[in-house]
C-alpha cells in the first residue's frame, strides 16, 4: 500500500528484473570486453565479469524465491556497486568520460526501479484502514449493549451443560 | 485446476493440479466459489503439526456449487449451493449419532494410524494433516467431499457468500466456544486471542448473555474489532493481564475463559513464556502454552476452560495440580460444526449477526501465498482472508 506501485505489480516487475539480471550478468560473463568499451572502462574486465557472476546469481534468487525482497535490495546495493564503479570513470581526462556518463545513467534508471521494487515488497504493518474503521465492524444489528442475550432462546444441549453444583450465580447473597 | 499446496515449512504454492473426481459414491464435486484461510492454516504453515506432506492442498473453510454427485447422494443436486464444514463426518457412527462429528469414528481414512497415535481415531478434516485423513482441502476451483450426503450446509441464494462462508469453521467454532461455557447471566467469560476465532467468541458470549466480555490480544485492530463486538479489552503487551483481570472480577476471576489463540501463543516477558522462547531457540520447541497456563491461574475456582484454540502434540509445565485444586471444568475440541450450523445460518437470516465483517482481505487464488504471511504477521490490518478461485 506505499509507493505508487501495488505488490501485484512490483511481484511483476521483480520476475523481470530477475531475467534482466541474468541477461546483463551473461554479456558481462562471456563478453566484457564489449561492457569496458561501451561503458569507457576499458582494462576492467576481470572486474565487470564479476559483477556478472553476481548479476546471474541475483536473477537466479529472483527467479526461483517465494521472497523477492531481500534479493530486490541485493540488487540495489549491486547498483551502488555499479555507479561507484562507473563514477569513477568519470574523472576529468578520462578519454571515455561520455560513455561513462551514458551508462551511469541508465544504471541509476535501473536503480530506480530496483528500489521502488523492493519499497513495494516491503511488509506494511499499518492497517490501511483507521483504527476507527475497525471500532465500526461489529457484524451486529443493534450497538453490543442491546444484543446481549439476543440468543438466550438458545438451548444449552444436555451434554454441553455444567453441573449445576458448578453453576453461576451461587445461591442468593452468598458474594 | 489452480490450487494452493503445501510444500513445507512456510512454503504455500498455487500450483496447477488434476482436477478431483468422484471416488466413492457418497462423493460429491464442488465449483468453490469462495474459501478462507484460517488461524489452524497457520499452524500448518508454520510447520507446527505433524503428519503433512509435501503436495497437499491446502484449506478447510469452503463454500460452492455442486458440481457433480456419487449416485448414493440422493439430497444434492448439480446447481446447488453449499457451505462445507471443516469436519468430515458419516452420519451414522455412535459419535455422528450423539452429535459429536469432530470425532466421528468413520471419516478418517488413516483410522489405523490415528488409532495409535491418539488412542483412538477422530474425525477426517479437509486439507490438514495426515493423521485426520489427509483430505486434499478447499483453496482450489474444486473440491472432492468425501460423505457428502451428510458433510455440507444447504445454503439459500439471495445472501452474499462474504456471509456464509464461515459457518463451514470459525462462526460455529466461536458459537461452541461459548456454548462450551454454558454462560449464565452473571458471567464474565475472558477471551484470549482476538482473531477471527475470538472475534466469533465474543460475539456468541454476548448473544448468549454473558454480563462481561472481556479480550484478550495486543494487536490494535484486533482489539478495536472486539470493542465492536463489545467486549472489554486487554492489551497484554500493555498491561498485566492477570491484574486487570482480577480487577475487571472484584478479585475473583472470570468464571469462564476462552482460549482462541493455540499452541502459537506470544507473550511478553513472563518467566514461562521466555522458558518456551528458550526451548524454541535451541529447536526443542513444542507447543507453547502460555495462554492455557494463564487461564488457570486466573479462573475462578470451579470454573471452566473452554479451548478451542489448537494444540499438536505435547504440552510441557502446564501447572496441573493447580486446575486441579481449583476443580476447573476443561471443554475442548475440533468443532463438530453441523451440530450448530442451521440454528447459526436461521440467526443470519434473521439478521441477529452478518459474519463478513470480520473479512479485512479479498483476493484471487494466486496470491494466497503471499496472504499466508500477510496473515500470520498482521501485516496490513489484516484479520480475515477471502480467496476467490
Ligand atoms: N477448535 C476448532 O475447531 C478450531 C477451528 C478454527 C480455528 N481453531 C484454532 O483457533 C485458534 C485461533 O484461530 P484464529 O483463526 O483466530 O487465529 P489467529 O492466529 O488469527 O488468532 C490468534 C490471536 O491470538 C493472539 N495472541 C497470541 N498470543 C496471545 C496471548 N498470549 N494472549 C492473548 N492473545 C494472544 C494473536 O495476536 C492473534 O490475534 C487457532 O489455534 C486455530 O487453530 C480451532
Ligand atoms: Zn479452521
Ligand atoms: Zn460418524
Amino acid at each position: 500500500m506505499s509507493g505508487p506501485l501495488q505488490p501485484r505489480q512490483a511481484r511483476g516487475l521483480a520476475q523481470g528484473l530477475g531475467w534482466f539480471s541474468i541477461g546483463l550478468g551473461l554479456v558481462e560473463v562471456l563478453a566484457p570486453h564489449r561492457v569496458t568499451r561501451a561503458t569507457g572502462l576499458e582494462g576492467h574486465e576481470r572486474l565487470v565479469a564479476s559483477y556478472g557472476l553476481r548479476e546471474i546469481a541475483t536473477g537466479i534468487g529472483l527467479l526461483t524465491t517465494r521472497d523477492p525482497q531481500p534479493w530486490l535490495w541485493g540488487r540495489v546495493s549491486g547498483d551502488v556497486l555499479d555507479v561507484g564503479t562507473l563514477a569513477a570513470g568519470l574523472r576529468p581526462g578520462n578519454p571515455e568520460r561520455d560513455r561513462s556518463g551514458m551508462a551511469l545513467l541508465a544504471v541509476l534508471g535501473v536503480t530506480a526501479l530496483d528500489l521502488a521494487c523492493a519499497l513495494a515488497l516491503r511488509p506494511s504493518r499499518k492497517p490501511p484502514l483507521p483504527l476507527s474503521a475497525y471500532r465500526r465492524r461489529s457484524g451486529l444489528p443493534r450497538p453490543p449493549g442491546a444484543m446481549r442475550g439476543a440468543a438466550s432462546d438458545f438451548v444449552v444441549p444436555a451434554d454441553f451443560r455444567t453441573p449445576d453444583a458448578l453453576r453461576w450465580p451461587a445461591p442468593a447473597g452468598s458474594r | 485446476m489452480r490450487a494452493l499446496r503445501w510444500h513445507g515449512k512456510q512454503d504455500i504454492r498455487c500450483d496447477t493440479v488434476p482436477d478431483p473426481k468422484i471416488e466413492h459414491p457418497r462423493d460429491a464435486i464442488i465449483k468453490v466459489t469462495s474459501c478462507a484461510i484460517c488461524g489452524s492454516d497457520l499452524h500448518l504453515y508454520d510447520g507446527f503439526m505433524p503428519g503433512m506432506e509435501n503436495g497437499d492442498i491446502m484449506g478447510h473453510e469452503t463454500m460452492g456449487i455442486v458440481e457433480e454427485v456419487g449416485s448414493d447422494v440422493s439430497n444434492l443436486k448439480k446447481g446447488d449451493r453449499v457451505v462445507i464444514p471443516f469436519t468430515i463426518f458419516c452420519g451414522e457412527c455412535d459419535q455422528c449419532r450423539r452429535g459429536n462429528f469432530s470425532v466421528c469414528e468413520r471419516s478418517n481414512r488413516n483410522k489405523s494410524v490415528a488409532d495409535k497415535v491418539f488412542g483412538h481415531t477422530t474425525a477426517g478434516l479437509f486439507g490438514y494433516t495426515h493423521l485426520t485423513g489427509g483430505y486434499p482441502g478447499g483453496q482450489a476451483e474444486y473440491l472432492r467431499v468425501p460423505f457428502a450426503d451428510k458433510t455440507h450446509i444447504k445454503v439459500p441464494g439471495g445472501i452474499p457468500d462474504e456471509t456464509l462462508l464461515f459457518l463451514s469453521d470459525i462462526f460455529p467454532t466461536g458459537w461452541q466456544a461459548a456454548v462450551q461455557c454454558d454462560i449464565q447471566r452473571d458471567d464474565t467469560v475472558a477471551i484470549w486471542g482476538c482473531g477471527p476465532v475470538g472475534q466469533f467468541a465474543i460475539r456468541s458470549a454476548l448473544l448468549l448473555g454473558a454480563k462481561q466480555v472481556i479480550a484478550i490480544d495486543r494487536v490494535p485492530e484486533r482489539l478495536a474489532m472486539a470493542e465492536a463486538g463489545g467486549a472489554t479489552v486487554i492489551d497484554f503487551s500493555k498491561d498485566s493481564v492477570v491484574e486487570r483481570l482480577n480487577e475487571l472480577t472484584r478479585g475473583k476471576g472470570p468464571e469462564k475463559c476462552i482460549d482462541c489463540v493455540g499452541l502459537e501463543a506470544h507473550a511478553t516477558a513472563t518467566i514461562d513464556s521466555m522458558y518456551d522462547r528458550a526451548k524454541q531457540a535451541v529447536m526443542l520447541e513444542t507447543d507453547r502454552p502460555h495462554v492455557l497456563r494463564e487461564m488457570m491461574y486466573v479462573c475462578r475456582p470451579a470454573g471452566t476452560l473452554s479451548i478451542p484454540g489448537v494444540y499438536g502434540g505435547l504440552l510441557d509445565k502446564v501447572p496441573f495440580g493447580m486446575a486441579m485444586n481449583k476443580g476447573l471444568t476443561f471443554r475442548m475440541g475440533q468443532t463438530h460444526v453441523n451440530r450448530w450450523t442451521d440454528d447459526l445460518l436461521r440467526r443470519i437470516e434473521q439478521g441477529q449477526i452478518d459474519p463478513s465483517f470480520v473479512i479485512t482481505h479479498k483476493v484471487g487464488l494466486e496470491e494466497g501465498p503471499n496472504m499466508y504471511k500477510t496473515f500470520r504477521d498482521k501485516l496490513d490490518g489484516c484479520i480475515k482472508v477471502v480467496l476467490k478461485p
